[in-house]
């Protein structure tokens, strides 16, 4: 089915449940050829950007994290600590400017056709991966800092400890690091499958609102 | 051992050579060091995180006359197997024959050569630094200061540790572990005259 029938046909569904199916929305679902095809609205080229910037970095650092956890003391075990702290500090600086820039500049409305209940589960993955993209990388900072690692970003600039050297404390915030990285890797895979089911099977335009490439 | 029967004269001209040289000793007593009131510590990075370590015994044979100060001597003792550091693998790491290979040498030693006054307070000590059996000539900033009868000399000396093979093998990269290490000491004596 193209896809425009299909989005005519879920509106007038929608409409029909809602009890506010006008004759002009039935119309357009029966003859969905009368209706122009509309631009897909997309996100801007700075979120899009930021949206895969992240996505790289934030399998990267989930792929070392998992690595080197068990590695024995040795040059790589540092090499490797050092490379997934710098880029979970680059992860929560990204990601506070990613929130401005998402609080800043409204994104593409969700499509009406979809069913409330999927666009509030949207909104919520949205929601939850936002906090996690924050809490993660501050848990492991807390951690490195009760560990008597403090954060030296790129080698270069020393960062504040946000706890006390505790050993205690360290084991107990390393635990709730990896349950949040994994937690956040879940809610990616959510997302991911969402995004499959839409460009794949439902075969809409959701997806391309935030793929890089030339406007339409 | 061996046990010689001295006869009785011979044993009250040694009693009272003995006494004598307590007594002369006692007029100038060899400073002696105060370990609680001492430190020993170093600070080396690991691609830019400073991770520090110390030691927790060492010794220090002291001579000085702040009098004459070129006159005086300095050896330091350290035991390298007293070493701290913040987590437990980098303390079973750092015994290694890469790092301090401590079984084979359990000791560290500054013997100075020269002290050059720069003023009351602040002296430069030349000294020759031996660890791992490898010697390296440096030049110790020290200032001391008095509170009492306690004399404390501090200072710090920037040391590079691949002079010493410290850190050797796969541990000689130094973008992971700089070659540079700052230690730091105060040693606390007591016997030394005032400034």
């Amino acid at each position: 089915m193209p896809l425009a029938a299909y989005i005519l046909i879920r509106r007038a569904i929608a409409a029909a449940a809602a009890g506010t199916l006008s004759e002009e929305t039935l119309a357009d679902a029966m003859n969905p050829s009368a209706v122009p095809a509309q631009p897909v609205d997309r996100y801007t080229d700075v979120a899009i950007a930021l949206h895969w910037l992240l996505a790289v970095s934030l399998l990267a650092a989930f792929c070392v994290g998992l690595y080197m956890a068990d590695l024995k003391l040795s040059p790589t075990r540092i090499r490797l600590f050092n490379w997934h702290k710098w880029a979970g500090i680059s992860i929560l600086v990204l990601s506070a400017f990613r929130l401005g820039w998402r609080l800043a500049h409204r994104p593409p409305a969700e499509p009406s056709y979809l069913p409330a209940w999927q666009r509030r589960l949207a909104a919520a993955v949205h929601h939850l991966l936002y906090l996690l993209f924050f809490l993660v990388p501050i848990a492991g900072w807390a951690h490195s800092s009760a560990a008597g690692f403090p954060v030296v970003w790129f080698g270069i600039i020393h960062l504040p400890d946000l706890v006390g050297v505790d050993k205690q404390l360290a084991e107990t915030l390393a635990d709730v690091h990896s349950a949040l990285a994994f937690t956040l890797g879940g809610l990616v895979l959510l997302h991911v499958a969402g995004a499959l089911q839409h460009r794949f099977v439902l075969k809409d335009d959701i997806v391309q609102r935030m793929l890089p490439g030339r406007r339409p | 051992m061996m046990r010689i029967a001295y006869p009785r004269p011979a044993r009250a001209a040694l009693a009272a050579g003995s006494l004598l040289l307590a007594m002369l000793s006692a007029a100038a007593p060899a400073p002696v060091l105060i370990p609680s009131q001492s430190e020993i510590s170093f600070v080396s990075h690991q691609m830019g995180v400073p991770i520090d370590g110390q030691f927790r015994s060492f010794d220090a044979q002291v001579q000085f006359d702040p009098k004459a100060p070129q006159k005086g001597h300095f050896l330091i003792d350290v035991d390298l197997t007293s070493v701290k550091l913040p987590t437990s693998d980098a303390m079973e790491e750092v015994v290694k024959p890469a790092w301090f290979d401590s079984a084979r040498f359990p000791h560290a030693q500054f013997v100075s050569t020269a002290i050059r006054a720069i003023d009351k307070e602040h002296y430069e000590i030349t000294g020759r630094l031996t660890i791992k059996g490898l010697s390296q000539d440096l030049v110790v900033p020290v200032a001391i200061t008095q509170a009492g009868t306690v004399t404390t000399a501090a200072g710090q000396v920037s040391l590079r540790r691949l002079a010493f093979a410290i850190g050797d093998g796969e541990w000689k990269d130094t973008s992971v572990v700089a070659d540079n290490v700052e230690v730091r000491f105060r040693l606390a004596l007591t016997g030394i005259a005032p400034l």
